[in-house]
């Protein structure tokens, strides 16, 4: 069975090696999750928002060129189409209404792109609640116009000007600004990393997307299994909403496309379970690019998305097991895909989401294979990275 | 006996630890700056081992640990360092690092080297008590090494206890709500937090840490405690110091007297 167990770990994978300063958020977190999740007024109001709010359920839909270029049946998960322009916000809804729930004032988040940051900042507009978003001094740099939707929508971006100063440093500024502000503060992790029950709890607000997944497949196919699923990872979280319900049905192959960067043994790379080794990132025990010494390795990738050196815990456990498939795509690789989608369907993703169509040149499949790619962002804020790039 | 519990038998007010970071301001600082804290009076020599990504620290301990990376600090070279210091340090040595290094070491052969070389006591600020009693605690105490955690003002009466109960040197009190360096003074709502600690009649002794920066803070701290911690200030006094000994003594001494 895949599934977290009752300390917090998949397999070898998880836990929550944190500070002693953040026990106690932790674990008011961990305490009350799960019931909060459970109530009936919790549901109905995060699955009213996901609705009117956030436009779900978003589009099954089967991508007929696409399809025939690549002799599958191959149906996108229009995950683009959610409010704010990538599936972010399932589990930013989510967690703010937990917030809430828990009576906090304030919100936090890291974020890497300003994916997970624009769709922070818009919950927060939507529940008139102060946020912080903690971004490394280089993103705010290269997502200039994210930096200003946060800012529009009324957040205070944070500069973090520590070791990289990308994703990675973001997130231990946002962990530092936790322990420095425990008792009123929320942090709204982005992906389905950090400390349990960070994994479990964005998993679940993310599985959302192979919920409907199953019914709209059913609908469409007569079945509510296809034959593959293809969703990128950087921490994991649109692969863990896309995977969820498949996780303990075997018959579904489950594929990871990391990033490959300039190629995986280029040393410009963020294919972490091909380059990485157990460790503890971010408060979990993960599969992390590191040193000999232990000391985090820098990623790289075109995605920003995907510029993170773990993966979360479910994802190593997956590798670990072999229940998941994980490829590494690189930057030219991806780049080819999404452009390919854009002349083939008349989509343009986002890059994080072309590398989990690259995938498609990667496995092996036959042509009555019913094949489900999460398509987990749309490409507009990654339009100037496709201007740069060019042969279009 | 472990150094530390002969410390706490012998001394019971005002003990003072310093910490710095391994490979700061220099490569090969370690050891004449653990000279240097012994000659100034301090009783702890705490040593930072550097990590990329020290998630409770504020900005002074992040610098000196990229620095220390960046100067070529690793913790093999460090054990090399520390080979033959009990030759000159008699006072009790404790090593901070956070756990991912200790484990690409291997926590088994860490705490073999710790033994090794003299070292007394550990913390690891990320490693949590449940996860320490289940997998590591049998190799601590096959080793002697003394494993200190930390409390912080938002720590539960019941937790505090469960720690006292499983700690046997000294329990590391954050002052405040903050990562490492972030005050500079003693507050109100801190003295009311001591108060509470201290009426709690702990088997352990308390060392306050975080914010302390000078005689005054020291004193302060020492009224609530056992004594208190020193790390961000005592970086930023070695940071520039053209005669690292002298200024440290200096330091020290204007601290303890």
């Amino acid at each position: 069975m895949i599934g977290v167990d009752e300390k917090g770990f998949y397999g070898k994978f998880g836990g929550a090696y944190i500070p002693e300063m953040l026990y106690p958020n932790v674990e008011e977190l961990k305490e009350n999750y799960e019931s909060i999740l459970a109530s009936k007024e919790f549901q109905d109001e995060f699955r009213g928002l996901l609705k009117d709010y956030v436009g779900r359920p978003t589009p099954l839909y089967f991508a007929s060129r696409l399809s025939e270029k690549y002799r599958a049946k191959i149906y996108l998960k229009r995950e683009d189409l959610c409010h704010t322009g990538a599936h972010k916000v399932n589990n930013t809804i989510g967690q703010i209404i937990l917030a809430k729930k828990l009576g906090k004032k304030r919100i936090i988040a890291e974020t890497g792109a300003g994916q997970h940051g624009v769709a922070t900042a818009t919950v927060c507009a939507l529940m008139g609640m102060e946020c912080t978003v903690y971004m490394g001094e280089i993103d705010i740099a290269r997502q200039r116009p994210n930096v200003e939707r946060m800012k529009i929508l009324g957040a205070t971006v944070v500069p973090a000007v520590s070791g990289s100063k990308t994703l990675k440093d973001a997130t231990n500024e946002a962990m530092r600004a936790w322990i420095n502000n425990p008792v009123d503060t929320h942090y709204i992790i982005g992906s389905v990393v950090g400390p349990h029950p960070y994994p479990e709890m964005v998993a679940r607000f993310q599985s959302v997307i192979s919920e409907e997944i199953k019914w709209q497949l059913k609908e469409k196919e007569g079945r509510e299994n296809p034959d593959i699923v293809i969703a990128c990872v950087g921490g994991g979280s649109n692969a863990a909403g896309a995977f969820y319900h498949y996780y303990n049905t075997p018959e579904v192959r489950l594929v990871a496309a990391e990033a490959a960067g300039l190629g995986v043994s280029s040393g410009k790379s963020a294919a972490t379970t091909a380059l990485g080794s157990p460790g503890i990132l971010h408060g979990s025990k993960t599969i992390l690019m590191q040193t000999e010494d232990g000391q985090v390795v820098e990623p790289h990738s075109i995605s920003a998305g995907l510029d993170y050196p773990g993966i979360g815990p479910v994802h190593a456990h997956l590798f670990d097991v072999g229940r998941g498939e994980f490829v590494a795509v690189e930057d030219k690789d991806a780049m080819a895909s999404g452009i390919e989608l854009s002349k083939l369907e008349g989509i343009i993703p986002a890059i994080e989401s072309a590398h989990a169509l690259y995938a498609l040149n990667m496995i092996e499949y036959s042509k009555d294979d019913v094949i489900v790619v999460n398509l987990s962002g749309r490409g507009d804020k990654d339009l100037e990275t496709y201007i740069k790039w060019g042969n279009y | 006996m472990n150094r530390i519990h002969t410390l706490f038998k012998e001394k019971d007010s005002r003990v003072l630890s310093i910490y710095f970071t391994a490979g700061f301001p220099n490569l090969d600082d370690t050891v004449p700056i653990m000279e240097a804290i012994q000659a100034g009076g301090a009783d702890i020599i705490e040593i930072g081992v550097p990590y990329s990504d020290p998630v409770a620290d504020g900005p002074t301990i992040q610098d000196s640990n990229k620095i220390a990376l960046d100067n070529g600090m690793s913790m093999k070279l460090l054990f090399e360092q520390l080979r033959g210091f009990r030759a000159k340090i008699h006072l009790p040595v404790v090593l901070m690092g956070y756990l991912n290094p200790i484990m690409q070491f291997g926590m088994e052969a860490f705490c073999q080297k710790c033994k090794e070389v003299g070292v007394d006591g550990l913390i690891v600020p990320d490693l949590p008590m449940q996860q320490y009693l289940e997998d590591y605690k049998a190799m601590f105490d096959q080793y002697g090494i003394v494993n200190t955690f930390l409390i912080s003002p938002q720590t539960s009466e019941k937790r505090i206890r469960e720690i006292d109960e499983k700690t046997d040197g000294f329990i590391y009190m954050v002052s405040s709500h903050a990562v490492t360096g972030a005050k500079t003074d003693i507050s109100e709502e801190q003295v009311a937090y001591f108060e509470r600690v201290a009426a709690m009649n702990l088997k352990n002794p308390r060392l306050i840490g975080f914010g302390i920066s000078d005689a005054k803070t020291f004193t302060s701290a020492s009224r609530f405690s056992n004594g208190a911690i020193i790390g961000s200030a005592f970086i930023k006094t070695i940071k520039d110091s053209e005669n690292l000994s002298e200024r440290i003594q200096t330091y020290l001494q204007s601290v303890v007297n």
